[in-house]
């Protein structure tokens, strides 16, 4: 190789107990580049960036950065030695403000008093080379929106003087806005000689942003490559090790008579009131930008947020969503855009997780039954091929896709009619992802219906069999999915605009 | 048997505590015998009513720093009414009764007024000792003695009984609330809640209306130690109990309830309540000072907390 590397890793395992999670793994990064990680959940990269972050230590292999032996005491010291790593949840302070916490740990100081007019100037040089001067330095980082706050993490990192930035999932939680607007930075980053590793689960994006990829599988280097030689079938294979012939299987499946009616549906976050109706055997997508109104649409459905107008119909009997308790009762599930936070009670185990929203069926005169309880969420886990040691297992020692799929199976085993599902295959590995996708597929032609939120054009196109559009919290357009293009969908979901075609067969 | 192995820390302290005691050659005859046993137990029956208590609503993910103050205003209560010439029978009941409404009253300013527990429990602290202080004029209550005052004596009077009915109250209600926060759907619903508050709303559970069961359940339970401790007393005493939530709380944590909620036991909390019985009743034996005990359970409770910590990092 003519270049020399920035950052060389060679050999380099760990194993946890008696698992190898990597097994001598290889990786090089030039300055000047974006080097893509890829691999499914589990296949040993957040093990590796936390190696490189010097959270983890390995157990065997040599790591370099310019051609000094690089030997990380910490996370601390990682970042001394010129590697930042921004992690998925952003690790920001709320309630300090972005001064504070650009500079946190890295304070200009004389006699232990904070210098604030060489911070200040420092970081409004670093805001302006990242394209955001609109950021007050003094305001509290809590009043920024999602994508502020990356560039204020991105900003820390230039502060200290990385030259390495590694970006795990960056754009999880962004905005096609705001992501735009990280690619920007992340160019602008490269053609300053910066080594930026970039992990994440969109391939599309990968495509675009990054100039080589190496793919992850089960803690070896399954391959290398330019992005430019490359295809998301063509990564997709060498992630899953086989060929992926249908990425979005369809199970036959007709919708049925309707089963799901609402009418002037609106809570207190929704701006307009919505129409919709859903058929049995049907899976509708909903597309829109993120703020849309879709979440707050389906919460408003299932008695989370308050409705203050509206009527719901639901198998020909009128509901008015309050709480929880009574939507259930419906036949009604839902799932959380975020699992984290809300979807999954994570200190707790997969048997409670699973069985929490229907305890019924274990309860014999006022008494629980842990161990029927316990074998049905066994049943449950290899139904839906769970992977986990045991159904007492804590939730949070599972991989995201495991986790969704036990939520999955909370709705399943609830025995809900209309599933609610909000961004289910966010953050999860393309196996799961495509094990979701059948699911909905064998709920349809199980005559139960599902609503589908996503913010992924292909999979709604691929799986769903109408898609609505929601625009500044209002529904602006409900077709077929074979008359929808990507592009006229993001057109919908941006103008807002109805486009001219007409839905065929959906006439009064 | 995770459940089990969850509980090793706590007992090992509690083996440690006793054991210590008994090899002291000072005390160890005197320490280790059946009516000293007996005589700690008496004097946990107080703390052990209201850790239960607390253990529900520390699951549930709350605090209740009212729990004192709760059961000096239901002690001063019994003896008010007792004087008003109501049968013992009634006025132990007024006073577990206003325990209930102590309690309630937490719950429902938590779920309607949306505040933290904390803050709602610590203005309750203050008016529910305010209460006491009113009822009783700022003195002892004196009240003549009944069989009330029976619940509390070392020999019980049948002698069949024999541990004072007050152990057995103990024993009972321990039972019951270990069945309650284990074998029902208010127990897992509780669980739910501490562990996550928004998952629990997501599968249905009627997250306000159990958190306001769970605070009326734990101030009943407050309520029946104001009982005993009217008892114990004799008279009714408004400025009893002062600070003992924080013991309420430390057995609590020391048996291994997590103060983030999701975590917690009945049998955890009672050892908790024994460790620092026992230490207590051993430090008074060995004529060791006061701050010394207070020093060592200081430390005891940040060394279980660490305890529990390392075994959940190894899981």
């Amino acid at each position: 190789m003519p270049e020399k590397p920035l950052l060389s890793l060679t050999g380099i395992s760990k194993s946890f107990g008696h698992n190898p999670v990597l097994d001598r793994v290889d990786f090089d990064l030039r300055g000047g580049e974006v080097h893509a990680i890829l691999g499914e959940n589990g296949a040993g990269k957040s093990t590796l960036i936390k190696i490189l972050s010097g959270a983890y230590k390995p157990d065997g292999g040599r790591m370099v950065i310019s051609g000094v032996e690089y030997r990380p005491a910490g996370p601390l010291d990682g970042r001394r030695q010129g590697i930042a790593v921004i992690y998925q949840e952003l690790n920001l302070a709320p309630h300090l403000t972005v001064e504070e916490n650009i500079m946190l740990g890295q304070e200009e100081s004389r006699f232990g008093l904070v210098e604030r007019k060489k911070n200040q100037a420092r970081i409004k040089r670093v805001l302006e080379f990242l394209c955001h001067p609109e950021i007050s330095p003094d305001i509290p980082v809590r009043k920024l929106t999602v994508g502020a706050r990356q560039v204020v993490e991105i900003a820390r990192a230039l502060v200290s003087q990385a030259r390495i930035l590694v970006m795990d999932e960056p754009t999880s939680s962004l905005s096609q806005e705001d992501t735009r607007r990280l690619f920007e930075i992340i160019r602008k980053l490269r053609a300053e000689g910066t080594g930026i590793i970039y992990v994440s689960h969109f391939l599309e994006e990968v495509l675009e942003i990054a100039d080589r990829f190496t793919v992850l599988r089960d803690g070896r280097v399954a391959g290398r490559g330019l992005t430019r030689e490359t295809s998301v079938e063509e990564l997709i294979q060498l992630m899953i090790g086989r060929r992926m012939s249908e990425l979005f299987p369809r199970l036959p499946h007709e919708p049925g008579e309707v089963i799901l009616r609402c009418s002037g549906v609106q809570s207190a976050r929704m701006s307009r009131p919505v129409d919709l109706e859903l058929r049995r055997g049907e899976i509708l997508g909903v597309a829109g930008l993120v703020g849309a109104g879709r979440t707050e649409f389906l919460r408003a459905l299932f008695g989370l947020d308050k409705l203050e107008k509206g009527l719901v119909v639901v198998s020909g009997r009128q509901f008015r969503p309050s709480y929880t308790a009574v939507s259930i009762g419906r036949g009604l599930g839902m799932l959380s855009e975020d699992r984290q936070v809300e979807g999954l009670a994570l200190r707790m185990n997969l048997t409670d997780n699973l069985t929490l929203s229907r305890l019924k069926p274990y309860v014999r005169s006022g008494f629980l039954n842990g161990r029927r309880q316990t074998t049905a969420a066994s049943e449950w886990m290899s139904r839906l091929g769970i992977r986990a040691r045991s159904p007492e297992q804590k939730l949070w020692t599972l991989s995201g896709g495991n986790q969704q799929k036990v939520a999955l199976a909370r709705l399943l085993h609830q025995e809900a009619e209309i599933f609610l599902l909000d961004e289910p295959t966010r953050g999860i590995d393309v196996m799961s992802k495509a094990q979701i996708y059948e699911l909905m597929g064998r709920l349809a032609a199980d005559h139960r219906a599902v609503i589908f939120v996503s913010s992924y054009l292909p999979e709604l196109l691929g799986v769903a069999d109408r898609i609505a559009v929601f625009h500044r919290g209002q529904l602006v357009e409900v077709r077929p999915a074979a008359d929808w293009t990507e592009a006229s969908l993001m057109k919908a979901a941006i103008t807002g605009r109805e486009s001219k075609v007409q839905s065929t067969g959906e006439q009064p | 048997m995770k459940k089990i192995t969850g509980l090793v820390g706590p007992f090992v302290g509690l083996i440690l505590v006793i054991s210590i005691f008994s090899l002291m050659p000072e005390v160890s005859d005197r320490f280790l015998n059946l009516a000293n046993i007996k005589s700690v137990a008496t004097q946990s029956v107080i703390v052990a009513l209201c850790a239960l208590g607390m253990t529900l609503i520390i699951v549930s993910g709350g605090i209740d720093l009212s729990a004192a103050s709760n059961l000096a205003l239901s002690c001063v209560l019994v003896a008010y009414a007792i004087n008003l010439g109501v049968s013992p029978l009634l006025a132990a009941l007024a006073g577990v009764a206003a325990g209930g409404i102590v309690g309630f009253l937490n719950g429902f300013f938590i779920t309607r007024l949306r505040l933290v527990p904390f803050i709602v429990t610590l203005g309750m602290m203050g008016i529910a000792r305010g209460l006491a202080k009113w009822v009783a004029r700022n003195q002892k209550i004196d009240a003549p003695l009944s069989w009330i005052n029976e619940l509390m004596v070392r020999t019980p009077r049948p002698s069949w009984l024999l541990v004072s009915p007050g152990i057995w109250i103990m024993v009972l209600f321990s039972l019951v609330m270990a069945v309650l926060l284990r074998k029902t759907v208010f127990g897992r619903h509780a669980f739910a809640i501490g562990s996550n508050e928004l998952t629990a709303r997501l599968c249905g559970v009627r997250t306000d209306r159990v958190k306001v069961a769970v605070y009326s359940l734990s101030g009943l339970l407050c309520g029946l130690a104001g009982v005993m401790e009217f008892s114990r007393l004799t008279v009714g005493d408004p400025t009893v109990a002062m600070g003992l939530e924080l013991d309420i709380i430390a057995a609590v944590v020391i048996g291994g309830g997590s103060l983030s909620g999701g975590e917690g036991s009945i049998l955890g909390t009672l050892v908790g309540v024994f460790i620092m019985a026992f230490l207590r009743n051993g430090c008074t034996m060995m004529g060791w000072p006061n701050y010394f005990q207070e020093i060592i359970i200081g430390a005891i409770i940040i060394a279980a907390v660490t305890l529990d910590r390392l075994r959940h990092r190894q899981e």
